[in-house]
């Protein structure tokens, strides 16, 4: 089973966690045309390689945090820094 | 006598040099099965040429299709299909063999009835066995927002044409004698969609049905022929750089599913696709008992007995993208435990193996068909859990498309702008059991 290092309660198995998915950067909805924000919700890298995403541990602690993975080899570490 | 590797009679080699493949028949069987001759390959192999008409990248049910119907319907056969594997490895060959047509929005239901009555008659068309077996197809409800979807869908397909009905229990025990239509299962079944039309095909069949029928016509099929690049000038497309060398060409079709991604990248097109794994298992073989395709949404399991007795199993996509085609220990319980609530009889049986294809999964559970911003680069992807029943008439409509330079009617709901537009045509209800 492939494990994922939650920052929090340490290495658990992947089956504990939600995938949020590629981290995107989010326009301002209050200024982004219709089209942005629409790429913004639909449209993704989908890279086959080194991911950087986020992921939430449902059963777990509860928290959010950023991983990155390689999409075919699912071996995956915590981003430097990123809470 | 020694049948050692593949080789060609003097007959059979003057037979394939004009392009027509020798027919199948019971005649030939029987000629073959006393004289112990060779039967001639399906298709052959071609030198790369560098250039040809069309380039069709991914050598699955909707490559090979759409060339066979642009060849056969079209008359263009200077065509390539290019496969980095072999033809069928993909998600034409991990796929559960399910057809069916009982889809919630009206396009979607016109389009894959399409396919389905294509289907029918694929075997004659392209004088391969595909081995079609109509078993009829129920789709479970198991509380009454399902049911309620379950009266939805029945009568939209009844509108366009296609046999569904919602039944009840005491019916799908009939069809079904070992499921386990009690009301003290944790979630009792309270009627079903069922769909007479629908059944199973051997998959693998199929792809190698439309790879002869191609090859007759002239296309040339290319395994092992990977894509590297696409060359495009002024916003259309000039060519592609393969593993074996470049082709210039002024059109190419992205059918790589789960690849697809990678493929359109390459061309400068972005997609809202992201892929996921989606896994399926086989039993050993058994008696038959179970007649019918039986699918349950809330139990997120599907089931069908193939012709040799083995029980095929399948669920929804892996809970995060990935590119591997793995199994994995979690899917084989899950679905242990799902399954084993609707047929509790089922328990002692072995699980022989499990897999895994690549599955591009679109934000509507709607595929993405026609042309793209880059002028002769067209797709045929999005196809999701849903694309190996679409083959048929995703073949034709990409044809019709490609020949023609604009979408058919049956696929213009489809378009790559309608996410820029928001006009998505949701179908996960009925595309998929992962809810």
């Amino acid at each position: 089973m492939i494990q994922l290092p939650c920052p929090w309660c340490g290495p658990r198995n992947v089956t504990e966690f939600r995938h949020h998915g590629e981290v995107v950067s989010r326009p301002d909805a209050s200024s982004s045309t219709p089209r942005e924000w629409r790429r913004y919700l639909y449209f993704r890298r989908n890279a086959a390689g080194w991911v950087e995403e986020n992921w939430y541990h449902t059963a777990g602690c509860r928290r959010f945090f950023r991983l990155r993975r390689h999409t075919v080899s699912n071996e995956n570490h915590l981003v430097e820094g990123a809470r | 006598m020694s049948r050692g590797g593949v080789g060609h009679s003097a007959a059979s080699s003057r037979r394939r040099r004009n392009g027509r493949a020798s027919r199948y028949s019971a005649w030939r069987l029987l000629r073959h099965g006393v004289s112990g001759s060779r039967w001639p390959r399906a298709w052959r192999e071609h030198p790369i040429e560098d250039s040809y008409d069309a380039v069709i990248i991914g050598g699955g049910v909707h490559g090979l299709a759409t060339a066979y119907y642009l060849a056969a319907n079209h008359g263009i056969r200077d065509i390539a299909v290019l496969d980095k594997g072999y033809l069928g490895g993909g998600g034409s060959g991990r796929n559960t063999a399910i057809l069916r047509s009982n889809y919630l929005t009206p396009e979607g239901v016109r389009f894959y009835d399409r396919s389905l009555h294509l289907y029918q008659h694929l075997a004659a068309d392209l004088n391969f066995n595909v081995m079609f077996s109509r078993r009829g197809h129920l789709t479970l409800a198991h509380n009454d927002s399902s049911l309620r979807t379950m009266r939805w869908r029945a009568e939209v397909n009844k509108m366009q044409g296609v046999d569904s009905e919602v039944i009840e229990p005491a019916e799908i025990k009939k069809l079904v004698p070992y499921l386990d239509t009690s009301t003290e299962a944790r979630y009792p079944v309270l009627g079903a969609l069922y769909h007479p039309p629908g059944g199973i095909i051997r998959h693998d069949a199929v792809v190698w049905g439309y790879a002869r029928a191609a090859d007759s016509l002239g296309v040339h099929l290319h395994q092992n022929t990977e894509v590297l690049g696409i060359d495009t000038q002024h916003g259309r497309v000039t060519g592609v750089n393969t593993s074996r060398g470049r082709i210039s060409t002024p059109v190419v079709v992205n059918c790589t599913a789960g690849w697809s991604s990678l493929i359109s990248d390459m061309a400068g097109v972005d997609l809202p696709v992201t892929t996921s794994p989606l896994q399926a298992a086989v039993t050993e073989p058994v008696r038959p008992f179970l007649g019918t395709v039986v699918v349950s949404g809330t139990l997120h399991v599907y089931v069908s007995q193939t012709d040799r007795g083995e029980l095929v199993f399948g669920a929804s996509v892996d809970p995060f993208t990935s590119y591997s085609m793995r199994g994995s220990l979690e899917f084989a319980e899950g679905l242990a435990g799902h399954v084993l609530e609707l047929m509790p009889a089922v328990s002692k049986m072995r699980l022989l193996r499990q897999w895994a294809g690549l599955c591009d999964m679109t934000p509507d559970y709607s595929p993405i068909m026609g042309p793209t911003p880059v002028e002769g680069f067209y797709v045929d992807v999005g196809w999701g859990t849903y694309g190996f029943k679409a083959g048929p008439v995703s073949g034709e409509a990409m044809a019709d498309c490609v020949a023609n330079q604009r979408p058919p009617q049956i696929i213009s709901s489809f378009g790559l702008d309608r996410f820029d537009a928001g006009r998505l045509v949701g179908e996960k209800g009925a595309a998929a059991v992962g809810h």
